[in-house]
């Protein structure tokens, strides 16, 4: 996991190396400093020259340079190694899911795709940096301070050979105590936060039902749950600062006992004050070191979590392949479906569709009704090769579908979803979906066909009104007929509407049928309505029922012989009075 | 949608770094104290105790070194351990006092910040309960959220770490600023001209990092909100193969993002770096200067009075390393306290929201009659309501609920100086069924919200059983209407939960029943666990039908006198509707109930139907009668006319 991740370093490996050298520079120049510091109150000690002093002086400036331009360009280094890292993530990612299968689609669902696509790598880019900056400086320096401790002190760095054990052991217990307990909590707290995205949601039924006491009692209770195990994770990683501030303080007291005794004992040959107080900064350093290194540890761990999330996507196989030897060219509109049986995941006990044999010729219009969940659009979704059948077979223009190149055979196929959607932009920016070079003429032209130019032209900016994310700012049957005409655009051979008239008026849904067959006879309509009204001029009408077709026939046909087409016309006409009566408004 | 919500976040944030941080400030600090008034200050104590002590050594490592000078010439350990020992116990004392006080405060941290931080979740979203319906409507769901994410997170990293870090670091600095006054005056001032510098850099550069965090958090919200567009979109993206124009798009969202990302981590991070070396640089000119003043035999002005030697400047030196890494913590800081600042006055300005006005007296109760047909009030549930009406002689009039609002001549603006209706007249007689018919936005809805009491109207009256809405207390006026909306929302729990939402003292019993009523209880009992299956994510796992369908239960369990119906029909087939036409006209018989519905067939049968255009009544009447009439409804009835 860890390796696929990292290969998203890619064009920033340099700059990964360059933080890299300069922490290691910039590491021996800290180990350093102390101990010409050292040199330095010895010579001041001794009364040497002022000469002498200045010159060191000015060797500890020179290094005090070094160290800041190292210091500050691993700083810029590695910030542009992190960011740099993250945007490739992020990159892999959004071309990945770009290759996704609607199977792969639906096992993520968008919100968790855009969490990872910020929360998740944000956490991963803030590692990183940690990583190569203080990951790498820290033990470094820890190494470099003990070696010049004991090149300079002697016996008296032993305190650390004492210290640092006692306080790695201890800072690895907490972390490793708090880790889980931290996961968890975090894993609460996603979910408190889900509820009340809930309750804010739903503020309507709250205040509707008068629930405001009960909320606040139910919330009160699941952030008290928090709030105790919260409490309990960060005491857990309090822990850490008393074991540090122990170590720091044994350090201190051990430097100033035993170096004083070496310092008299020797009269100041074995060790001198300059030393002593140089043993107190590599004291402060390493410990300090260590800390950082615990934190950077506790970081690490909580932020695999977020690189699993990463991982999860990025190593999702599309289900869904183009073909080795592609067809290039998808003949005629016609649809053939061979004994199709259909489910959603392997897993699934249920097949959605079963038993499928449908023909249907080019240039044909084919309404299509049934209930909720009879599979209406698990059927069509499989013309167009957005998931492949389980058994049997889809073909297209006398060709399975899956032996087609993806891009041909979805431009032969347009598909108005069930859940259609406009992005912001600008009309025309939306309509020129289905068609990247469409003329400011086609697109009237589509727009007519769905009788959406009236409406658009009456807009103050006509074709280049902005759209709002979601759409907002059309009503529903314009959005509606927006999509029809972005699908038009594409010039199809098969042109699909799952329930895309639903928000329509029966008399505009009429008109734009009508338009259909004047205007692209060649085209084959697949028509899914839950008005019979919608269907009943089709050339054909299959009626679902769970997953299996029920019955194919003509509306006249059908009414003689289908019981759940009778039941469906009779009750939207009421007993026959009125073949409007479901209107919709 | 959150592009918006960053952007606006942000301006707040330059807006508040620049002028009200203060106060801000202030009220955290007051209402920190507020929660925890003993434990704050004991905590606040042991900071300052541990800090205190930290600075300490300082001055025993210049007595040690005075020692030392005496004695190593002779190497007379005995007598230098003499004077040394009791010294060095001295400093263990305090290690060992330090110590328990860095454990007493550390885990008082934990304790006080997450009580803090949940006393604030709390108290948010107990205020937010209180908020009236214009708040949500106004205002951006994720945006609410964030209150009790990004800026409850940003509290957090405030008071856990940069408060004890101000508060230690502050103490720290300046007990050691008065050692060093006690050591030597001459070459304090000449760590001031460091400090100065620091400061100064810390102010630049700190401050430029704040901007870019700034500007960061803007991108990442135009990222955000390009991504969520795109996620939500990508089986359409799918169907048009449009796959390399988003990624072209994406690419250069993603750049701005690194850019500010890349800049505001720079920043910050050289940040350390400068002030560490600052620090080098001032030990080197404080080392230069001792060995100077030591040579030249200047004078030494201290609080001490003692003359300038190698004991002195030695532990010197250490007090400026010591310096330099508390700016240096101070300066890390900077971002987090930023951040906070702006964190914390969102989530003020949520708390200090205009709660709900509720001047209501008149109050819903379980009555009794006697056997001379006077009521009385009953403390359970006897399927007999009343309104309470307290009278101002003391004396209090019971009215029997009976279901008869009447709205007269009604006017409403969501915002002032633009009405959404205009003289709306409705008499909805105890058991009627009143429909509303008319365009998105001819205010439907706004009419059932008037009822509700979800806002309040502008002109008018209206009155329930007789009695003016707003003397009714909100809750009760509420219990009274039982609604079932479009967008139907569920919350997370099992089915019976949902279904028991609309009046929590319901059996299961009553619950199933309820589902009977509805049309519900045939899916539910397939689904795999029956009614106890755990809905997730507002019932992602069902159907929008069955989701209506439990809608519908939870308002038949609540068994209001009133009900309105808004598109509660409008997901569900018509082959379903069939099913459940025949629960919902149980549920509806001897209700008055208000509909307002997008396929005309489900409003045919009212004793009323409204036709509503841009905010008036344009017709009025039984299905018959208006079709009779062949105005608007005839048309629309036709199919001869689209509303949009």
């Amino acid at each position: 996991m860890l390796k696929r991740l990292a290969s998203c370093v890619r064009e920033y490996k340099r700059a990964t190396f360059l933080t890299l050298i300069f922490i290691v520079v910039e590491a021996i120049i800290e180990a350093l400093i102390p101990f010409i510091t050292a040199n330095l109150i010895n010579a001041i000690k001794a009364g040497t020259a002022i000469s002498v002093v200045i010159r060191t002086g000015i060797l500890l400036v020179i290094l005090a340079a070094c160290s800041l331009a190292c210091g500050a360009s691993a700083g810029f280094t590695s910030a542009k190694a992190a960011a740099g890292f993250a945007k490739n993530l992020r990159h892999d990612i959004f071309h990945k899911i770009q290759s996704f299968a609607f199977a792969n689609i639906d096992k993520f669902s968008s919100s968790s795709l855009v969490t990872r696509m910020t929360t998740d790598i944000t956490n991963v880019q803030i590692s990183y940096m940690m990583l190569i900056r203080i990951a790498v400086r820290c033990p470094l320096m820890m190494i470099f301070c003990i070696v010049m401790a004991y090149v300079m002190g002697g016996a008296l760095a032993t305190s650390f050979v004492i210290v640092v054990p006692i306080l790695a052991f201890g800072l690895f217990l907490v972390g490793r105590k708090a880790m889980p307990a931290f996961r968890s909590v975090f894993r609460k707290y996603d979910r408190l936060n889900q509820s009340i995205e809930e309750n804010v949601r739903s503020m309507r039924v709250v205040k509707g039902f008068s629930r405001e006491e009960y909320e606040k009692e139910k919330f009160g209770k699941a952030a008290e749950d928090i709030r105790r195990d919260f409490t309990r994770a960060e005491r857990i990683v309090a822990i850490n600062m008393p074991i540090m501030q122990f170590c720091m303080y044994f350090n201190m007291v051990f430097v100033l006992f035993v170096g004083s005794r070496m310092t008299i004992l020797s009269g100041g040959t074995q060790i001198d004050v300059g030393q002593i107080s140089a043993m107190l900064t590599y004291g402060v350093q390493i410990l300090m070191a260590l800390m950082f290194l615990s934190l950077v540890y506790v970081m690490l761990t909580m932020s695999l979590e977020s690189a699993k999330r990463i991982y999860e996507v990025l190593d999702e196989t599309p289900s869904l392949q183009n073909p080795g030897n592609p067809v290039m060219e998808v003949k005629d509109g016609s649809i053939d479906f061979e004994n199709v049986k259909f489910k959603y995941s392997t897993e699934a006990e249920k097949f959605a569709l079963s038993g499928i044999n449908l023909h249907i010729q080019s240039g044909m219009t084919v309404g299509m009704i049934g209930g909720t969940g009879a599979s209406k659009s698990s059927l069509v979704q499989l013309i167009p090769r957005l998931y492949d059948v389980t058994e049997g077979s889809v073909k297209v223009g006398g060709v399975d579908v899956r032996e087609y190149d993806l891009q041909t055979l979805r431009s032969a196929v347009a598909m108005v979803l069930q859940k259609n959607l406009l992005f912001s932009g600008t009309i025309a920016e939306n309509l020129r979906w289905g068609n990247q070079n469409a003329t400011d003429e086609e697109l009237v032209e589509a727009c007519r066909l769905a009788q959406a130019d009236d409406f658009v032209r009456g807009f103050p900016d006509g074709y280049d009104t902005y759209i709002e994310q979601g759409g907002t700012n059309v009503s529903g049957g314009q959005k509606q007929r927006l999509c029809i005409a972005r699908a038009l655009l594409k010039n199809p051979k098969i042109l699909i509407l799952d329930d895309s008239t639903s928000a329509v008026d029966t008399r505009t849904d009429a008109r734009i049928r009508s338009g259909f067959k004047t205007y692209i006879p060649e085209t084959t309509k697949i028509i899914i309505a839950q008005r019979v009204a919608s269907v009943e001029d089709a050339d054909l009408i299959v009626v679902l029922d769970n997953g299996s077709i029920s019955a194919v026939g003509t509306h006249e046909t059908l009414l003689r012989t289908n019981q759940i087409y009778q039941e469906v016309y009779a009750q939207q006409t009421n007993g026959g009075e009125d073949d409007e009566a479901d209107t919709a408004v | 949608m959150h592009s918006k919500r960053m952007g606006v976040r942000t301006m707040k944030q330059t807006q508040l770094y620049r002028e009200g941080g203060g106060h801000t400030f202030g009220r955290i600090l007051k209402t920190l104290f507020r929660s925890y008034p003993a434990l704050v200050p004991i905590t606040a104590f042991c900071i300052l105790f541990s800090a205190a002590v930290a600075a300490i050594p300082d001055m025993l490592i210049q007595k040690v070194m005075a020692i030392i000078e005496r004695w190593y010439a002779t190497r007379d350990w005995a007598s230098a351990s003499e004077e040394l020992i009791p010294k060095i116990l001295f400093l263990i004392v305090l290690y060992i006092l330090s110590l328990i006080a860095v454990t007493l405060y550390t885990q008082f941290m934990a304790y006080i910040t997450q009580g803090y931080l949940n006393k604030m979740r709390i108290s948010m979203f107990e205020g937010m309960q209180n908020l009236p319906i214009r708040y949500f409507d106004t205002h951006k769901h994720g945006d609410i959220m964030s209150h009790y994410t990004n800026d409850i997170d940003t509290l957090r990293q405030l008071i856990s770490q940069s408060l004890p870090t101000l508060l230690r670091a502050g103490v720290t600095v300046l007990s050691v600023f008065f050692i060093m006054l006690y050591y030597s005056a001459w070459m304090t001032l000449v760590l001031l001209f460091g400090v100065v510098a620091m400061v100064f850099v810390s102010k630049r550069v700190g401050g430029g990092s704040a901007k870019y965090f700034i500007r960061q958090q803007r991108s990442m919200g135009r990222a955000e909100g390009f991504i969520q567009e795109m996620m939500n979109g990508q089986k359409v993206i799918k169907v048009f193969c449009h796959e390399k124009e988003c990624e072209e798009e994406f690419e250069k969202v993603n750049d701005a993002l690194y850019h500010d990302s890349y800049r505001a981590h720079a920043y910050a991070n050289i940040l350390g770096p400068i002030i560490m070396n600052i620090g080098n640089v001032l030990y080197v000119v404080i080392a230069v200067a001792g060995g100077l003043f030591l040579l030249s035999g200047l004078h030494n002005i201290s609080l001490s009075g003692l003359a300038f030697s190698i004991s002195i400047v030695v532990p010197f030196l250490n007090m400026t390393k010591q310096f330099s890494s508390n700016v240096n913590q101070v300066s890390q800081q900077i971002n987090a306290i930023v951040m906070a600042m702006a964190g914390a006055d969102r989530i003020f300005a949520l708390m200090d929201e205009q709660p709900e006005a509720d001047d209501g007296k008149v109050s819903l109760v379980n009555v009794e009659y006697g056997e001379d047909g006077t009521p009385s009030e009953s403390a359970v549930h006897t399927g007999q309501w009343a309104w309470k009406q307290p009278q101002e002689d003391g004396t209090v009039v019971y009215t029997p609920l009976r279901g008869d609002v009447r709205l007269q001549h009604v006017d409403f603006g969501y915002a002032p100086g633009k009405e959404v209706l205009h003289d709306v007249s409705v008499y909805a007689e105890p058991g009627q069924k009143v429909a509303f018919v008319g365009a998105t936005g001819a205010g439907k809805t706004t009419i059932t919200n008037l009822i509700n009491r979800f806002y309040d109207i502008a002109d008018g009256k209206i009155r329930y059983d007789g009695i003016n809405i707003n003397k009714i207390r909100k809750a009760d006026l509420r219990t009274s209407l039982g609604i079932v909306l479009q967008d139907t929302n569920l919350f997370t729990g099992t089915v019976l939960e949902n279904i028991r939402y609309g009046r929590l003292s319901a059996t299961d019993e009553e619950c199933h029943a309820a589902a009977r009523l509805a049309g519900a209880d045939d899916f539910i009992s397939r689904l795999p666990g029956g009614y106890e299956t755990e809905l997730t994510n507002n019932g992602a796992n069902l159907s929008q039908g069955q989701r209506q369908l439990i809608a519908i239960a939870r308002a038949a369990v609540a068994d209001p006198p009133v009900m309105i119906l808004d598109e509660a029909t409008s997901s569900i087939d018509t082959r379903t509707e069939a099913i459940v036409q025949r629960g919902m006209d149980e549920l509806m018989k001897g209700r008055t109930v208000f509909v307002i519905a997008h396929r005309l067939s489900t409003v045919r049968n009212a004793d009323v139907i409204m036709v509503l255009d841009h905010g008036r009544i344009i017709e009025r009447g039984n299905h018959e009668k208006l079709i009779e009439e062949e105005g608007v409804y005839y048309q629309l009835y036709t199919g001869a006319f689209e509303l949009e």
